[in-house]
Parts: C-alpha cells; structure tokens; sequence
C-alpha cells in the first residue's frame, strides 16, 4: 500500500494501540498533523509543549501504557526536555515525536532546527533520527518496545518534513531486531536463594520498596510477600500506593521528609529488601551512615542499579513481580514441606522489632500545631486541607502533585490504598508537573476523580492547561496550597541561611487565583478559613463538568517535618517541634 | 573460571584477579556496536554525563559491516568499571563489552612523528629508530617523518626520545588491545 511518510507514521502508531496524543503542530511536524484529522486517535492540543510532556507521563502513570506527545522541531522540540528529563528520572514510558528540518537541511542551521537526537541523548532510553521512510514503522515499533519493556523510560523519534511527505510502502511485522537490548526479566534462582537464606534470619528486617514496584504492577506480589512474612515495609516517594497506607506493616515513606518510623527503622535495620528502589540521595541521606548495620538485597531490572550507590549482598536482576513472586514461591515450598521460613529466636526478636515499630510509629506521627482542630483562629494549616481531602476521596481517586512543600504534605498525609493513585515528579523534582499532568491522568482514567495538590508557584509556572482541560473537557480539581512562597526554598532559607530571605516571596492575592481560573472556563474557590476546607472539597467533589480550582490561603510558615538535612545522617532526623521533646527521652 | 580464595570461598575469576594484582590503572575495554547514526557520540556522551575518564580511544569497523568496534582506555580512578560497563550496556545500540586486564592484553598503539632534520637523519635517531623498529615513511633534506607501532609504554619511551629533536607533529592514535593467546577463547 502506497502513502506518505507521514500516513505510515500515523498507521503505526493506531498499529501501536495508541489512543491519545497530546501536541501542538508546527512547520516541521504539519505534513503529519494532515492526516491525523482522518485517524481515530485522539489528539489533545496543549497550550504549551512541557504540558504535552507531562500530560503523557501522567496518563503513562495512571495507565501503565505508554504516554505519548507530539510537537514541531526546534522550540516545540525544546520545550519538551523538561518532560523526557523528568520521565528519564522517575522511569516513565513515554514517546516524544518530533519534527524535524528536511534531511537535506539538517546541519545547515536551517529555520527551526536543533539538534534533538543530540540534545535528548542524556535524557533519553533511546532516540531515533528517522532517516529513510521504508523505516518508519520498525522505528515505531522499536521505540515503544524500548519505551515500554525492562527499566522504563522515554525515547524520542525525531521525523524530518521530508521523510514526512516522501512516498512510502507500509508494512508490519511484530519482529524486534535490537541485538544490542535483552531486558532482563526472570530471577536466577541461586540469587532467590540466597535472599532467602538472608531473609529466614532476618531479626529487624525493612522492606523497602520503590517505583519499580509499581512499574512491574507488583502490587499483588508484595502484598503476599508481606502477608507470608509479616515484614514492615516503607514505600518511597515513587512507590505511593504501592500497598495501603492503613496497614499497620507500613511504616510510611522513607528519606528527607519520610516518617521518623520509616526513617528510623531503616537506620536500625540488620536487612533491607530493597524492591525497585535506587538508594537515591534523598532517601539514603549521607550514605556512609545509611542503614549501617543492614545486609542488603537489592532487587532491580536494571543492573546498572546494583551497586551504584550501595554494594548489595544478595542482588536480584528482575521484573520485581517475577522476583517478588519468586521467593514467596521458594516460601511456600518450604511451607509445603512442614519447614518454617524462621526459627523461634528469629520469630521473637522479629516480634520485638515489630513493637519496636508500632511505638514509634505511635509516638512520632506527623504532626503539626492545631492538628485536628479545625476551629482555631489561625490561618489554614496547609496539612490540614490535605487531610481532608484525603478523607473525602474514594479509593479510586488519583493525587497528583507538584514540587515543594505541598507534595510532601500531599505524601505524608494521603492515605494511598492503590497503585498507580499517585502521580508525582521524584527524580527531577519538576515544578509545574502538576496541572498537566493531571490533565493526563484525567484522559487515563477518566472515570476516576483527580485531585491535584498544587503550590502557588508551581500552578503559575503550567496553569494554562486548565485552558486545555476546560476545552477539552478534562475535569480536573485542583487544591492550591497558596502560601505566598515559593515555600520550600524559604523553608530551607530560614533553617539553613539564619532566616534571610532571598527571592522566595511571591503574594497570595496575585494573581487573582479564582478570577483566573474562571478565566480559563473553570469554576473557582477561595478559602480563609479553616472551618471552610471541608466544605468547599464538598462542593469541588460535586462539580463533574468543570475543572474546579481552591485557592487555600493557608500558612506561610509551616515548615515540613520531619526533616533530614541535606547531607546529614538519617540518625540526625529533625521532627515537628511539639515531638523534640519526647525523641529526647527516646534517646 | 573460578579459583578458591584463600578462605577456601569460591570467588568469581574477577574478584580473584584483584586479590592477587595490583590494581591497574586503566581498564581496556572492546565495545561492539550496531553501525548506526550517532553511536560514537552516544558512547563518549555516556562517559562525559557519568564522569568517567577516557584515556584514549579508537573506532574502527569489524569484519561483520553491521558492526563496528570502539577500543577505549578508561581511567580505572574515575570509575568503578563495573558501573562502567552497565552503564554502557544500557546504550541500546551497544551489543557486546569485553574487558581485558591490562596484564592479559596484548596492547599495541601506532604513533607518527615528522621532526625537523638537517639534510640527514641524525644517527642517534636512527639508533632510536631501529631499537625501536620504527620506519621512516618520508624524508626530504629538512624534514623526516616516522612511524612506529608498538605497545603503549614503548612509544611512550619513543616519544620521550623524540622530544630532545624538534617535532613539528606528532600523533598517535590511542591504543588497542586483543587478549594474550593463553587467553584465547576463555
Ligand atoms: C522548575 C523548577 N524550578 C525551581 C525549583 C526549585 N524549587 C523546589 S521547590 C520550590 C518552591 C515551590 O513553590 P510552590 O510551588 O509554591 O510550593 P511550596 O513549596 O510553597 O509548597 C522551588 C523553587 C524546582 N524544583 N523546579
Ligand atoms: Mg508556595
């Protein structure tokens, strides 16, 4: 079948299973947007390339397919870094489709020409420069499995205008010809083993689970794991949801702001599992003085994880579901054969650790001054609104958040009970991630609600994709925790450059939140007072047609506890100051 | 292969290597990768972003044409090589890795030089030449230039030598390695 290649690029990409793009079209990528108007995908027309990027990882996020964002050459390129960057960080599948200057071209500086296979290489899995239009569906093909399969990521195909319009053959096959990429998938079983060895004798073991958990939609696995183990656990900043919050085994979530439990528990830890987790900075805090005394297993996909940061005991190359399934298969062959998974010393000191737990977890919550009282005088507490909006939500109900303050709060104070209910920039640590972001997973899942936790900082930086989600009916409900700062860094400011505030300070009343978010077609709220949070979440919950934005003036001074200083031992942990003195007698 | 240690603990080859020699100060690596657009770029762009050092480098294609080979020299200080070598697995269009201990490599490198002369080739440099077989590929009455292919240390010596004439260039190409015969196959 003859057609152009911007037809074949359209046909592979149906041939895919894609259903949604989100872009904006421009001189290079133009002949491919012609027939788009003919294909059933759906393309959602963003307002600004980062918001295309993000919008895929959220809707990559939620779904667990691949996102995917199409934009023109050379600024529409460039605008989409940011996206592939975060996406590379927190492993999100997503495909970026790029146009490009005519081959002929290419070099010569030409009108919107940038270098993209280059520019994105160290934010990439993988870039294609599609050269020849015979390629163009094996090119597809490849990048959604590189995209997709082993550690996740982004990858880029950038398409010049003259592939674009050149007279091609289409053809499919479902053959893969990447000599140089074998995703690891199964365990070798001398490595379960000796896992297990290391597990039956674990006296204070921690569980500790990262993103890769819910990228292998390993949910089930380590709920079993856990079950036939009785093991607490912390989820990580990327693994939200990866297992309920409510459940006593869990601990909460590790690193700078983590709990002081989940901290404290892994410093004292003789065994850490590691579950897909990179022993990132902000969770191992000074490494030298991480979790000293723990053996490690560290079960990972990508084997370049291994030993990167901390020399495991017991690696595991692995999808974490196949592991993970592995050693409670090895446990209930044990079971089987009437021998137990740990000895009586083992159980008691196991039994010790676990009350151990269970005080400090008692002891040492997340606390702030005026939690639980919503009468009092003061300005909105920021945890508070988070709280209640954790309340009020259903178990489907998907968070997502920004960057800062906020998100901390957001993932401190949800109780998450499902995966993939939690949508967050990690590794980049993206402001403006929120508001598209939930516009995608709103596309995903859009029989769900989606709430997103947002800083007024954060909101100024991508708040036109509300413009988006009003016209293209995306009803998202966004939370603005509108401090008046660019509130982290002042946090950081006033604990750690003696209260000298430089640049930090932005204004609650500019701009005018509801007037611009009923600007951009939705319906907006304002609320001072904290006796009014949880009714206006009511009101926001009933709105179905609309996206709907809150403008919480909450307090500007509220810091985030507990906190690990940058660069200091999880040993030195900071917690709320109504706590200090009871971690004092602790010690 | 694997040996016992001292301990009586069966180790890895690796691990044993390390016990008994000193650590080297560079790693010799073969990477073969797919001969596709931009892949040298990718290579010396992974080491740039992971900060790990090049001591030299050296593409050339191989006997299959889908395949090309990149001999590097890695600065065994910058980086642990086993970071270095899962890093570059990662790289897509890279297919195979081989590391080769300095001790077990044969290492050659080929170095050019044209040095000023005065009509002739002075005769201690002629000495040089032939110590170490070296070739003089052009004179004329004021200029010589010269080839040698040797192991990396020799030309270093070469060059030192080299260095009391006046050297007008002087290029060498980065070295290559193949493992040692007793090495074979293993
Ligand atoms: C794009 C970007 N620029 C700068 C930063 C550094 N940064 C981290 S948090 C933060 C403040 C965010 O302010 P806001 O959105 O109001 O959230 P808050 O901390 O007040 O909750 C800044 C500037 C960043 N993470 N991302
Ligand atoms: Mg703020």
């Amino acid at each position: 079948m003859e057609l152009t290649g911007a037809q074949s690029l359209i046909k592979s990409l149906e041939q895919v299973g894609v259903e949604v793009l989100f872009g904006l079209p421009g001189g290079a990528i133009l002949p491919v947007y012609d027939p788009l108007i003919e294909s059933s995908m759906r393309h959602i027309l963003v307002r600004h390339e980062q918001g295309a990027g993000h919008a895929a990882e959220g809707y990559a996020q939620v779904t667990g397919r691949p996102g995917v964002a199409m934009v023109t050459s050379g600024p529409g390129a460039t605008n989409i870094v940011t996206p592939l960057a975060d996406a590379f960080m927190d492993s999100v599948p997503l495909v970026v489709i790029s146009g490009q200057v005519a081959t002929s071209a290419i070099g010569t500086d030409a009108f919107q020409e940038v270098d993209f296979t280059g520019i994105t290489q160290g934010v990439t899995k993988h870039n294609w420069l599609v050269t020849d239009p015979d390629e163009i569906p094996r090119i597809i093909r490849e990048a959604f499995y590189v995209a997709t399969t082993g550690r996740p990521g982004p990858v880029v195909v950038d398409f010049p205008k003259d592939v674009a319009n050149a007279k091609t053959d289409w053809s499919w096959s479902d053959e893969i010809d990447l000599p140089g990429y074998h995703p690891p998938a199964k365990p070798d079983m001398a490595a379960v083993r000796k896992a297990l060895e290391l597990i039956s004798q674990a006296e204070r073991p921690v569980v500790y689970v990262g993103g890769g958990v819910i990228k292998a939609n390993a949910a089930a696995e380590l709920a079993e794991f856990i079950n036939m183990t009785d093991f607490p656990l912390v989820t990580t900043l990327m693994a939200r949801g990866a297992f309920p919050d409510a459940d006593p085994r869990h601990l909460g979530m590790p690193g700078m702001h983590g709990s002081y439990a989940a901290v404290t528990a892994i410093q004292k830890s003789d065994l850490l599992i590691s579950f897909g987790a990179r022993f990132d900075d902000r969770v191992t805090g000074k490494l030298s003085a991480f979790a000293p005394k723990a053996k490690v297993i560290h079960v990972d996909i990508d084997p370049a994880e291994i030993g990167k940061v901390r020399r495991p005991d017991v690696p595991v190359v692995a999808d974490c579901a196949l592991a993970i399934r592995a050693m409670t298969d090895e446990m209930k062959k044990m079971s089987a054969s009437k021998k137990s998974l740990f000895d009586a010393k083992t159980k008691k000191a196991q039994l010790a650790w676990r009350e151990q737990l269970a005080e400090w977890k008692a002891l040492f919550p997340f606390a702030y001054d005026g939690k639980g009282d919503a009468s009092h005088s003061g300005p909105i507490k920021p945890q508070q609104v988070v709280e209640e909006l954790s309340a009020a939500a259903d178990e489907d109900t998907i968070l997502v958040t920004g960057v800062g303050q906020h998100q901390m709060w957001a993932s401190q104070l949800w109780s998450f009970s499902k995966p993939r209910s939690w949508v967050s920039s990690g590794g980049l640590g993206t402001m403006g991630f929120a508001v598209p972001a939930a516009m995608g997973a709103k596309v995903g899942q859009p029989s769900k609600t989606v709430w997103a936790v947002d800083g007024d900082g954060c909101f100024q930086m991508t708040a036109q994709e509300l413009i988006t989600c009003s016209q293209e009916q995306i009803p998202v409900k966004i939370a603005i925790l509108n401090n008046a700062y660019l509130g982290m860094v002042r946090q950081w400011q006033q604990m750690f450059y003696e209260e000298r505030y430089s640049e930090v300070y932005l204004s609650a009343d500019l701009p005018d939140y509801v007037k611009w978010a009923e600007s951009m077609g939705c319906v907006g709220f304002r609320v001072d007072d904290p006796g009014e949070v949880s009714s206006v979440i009511e009101k926001a919950n009933s709105i179905h047609d609309k996206p709907v934005v809150v403008d919480f003036r909450t307090d500007s001074m509220e810091k985030v506890f507990p906190m690990v200083p940058a660069g200091a031992s999880n040993d030195d942990i900071l917690v709320h100051p109504s706590l200090r003195e009871r971690l004092a007698k602790e010690a | 292969m694997s040996v016992m240690s001292a301990q009586g603990k069966q180790i890895r080859e690796e691990e044993a290597t390390e016990l008994i020699r000193p650590r080297p100060s560079h790693h010799l690596l073969a990477i073969k990768v797919e001969n596709k657009f931009g892949v040298l770029s990718r290579v010396a762009g992974l080491f740039a972003r992971r900060g790990f050092n090049i001591v030299s480098l050296a593409v050339a294609p191989t006997e299959d044409e889908r395949f090309s080979r990149i001999s590097i020299v890695v600065d065994a200080e910058s980086a642990p090589l086993e970071q270095v070598v899962s890093q570059l697995n990662k790289l897509i269009n890279v297919v195979e890795i081989k590391q080769l201990h300095p001790d077990d490599a044969i290492e050659a490198e080929l170095l050019l030089a044209t040095l000023k002369i005065d009509k002739a080739v002075p005769p201690p440099l002629k000495e040089a030449i032939i110590k170490y077989k070296a070739n003089i590929l052009e004179q004329s009455d004021s200029f010589v230039t010269v080839s040698c292919a040797a192991a990396p240390t020799k030309l270093d010596e070469l060059e030192n030598l080299l260095q009391s004439y006046s050297i007008v260039a002087l290029h060498r190409t980065g070295q290559i390695a193949l493992p040692k015969l007793e090495f074979l196959g293993k």
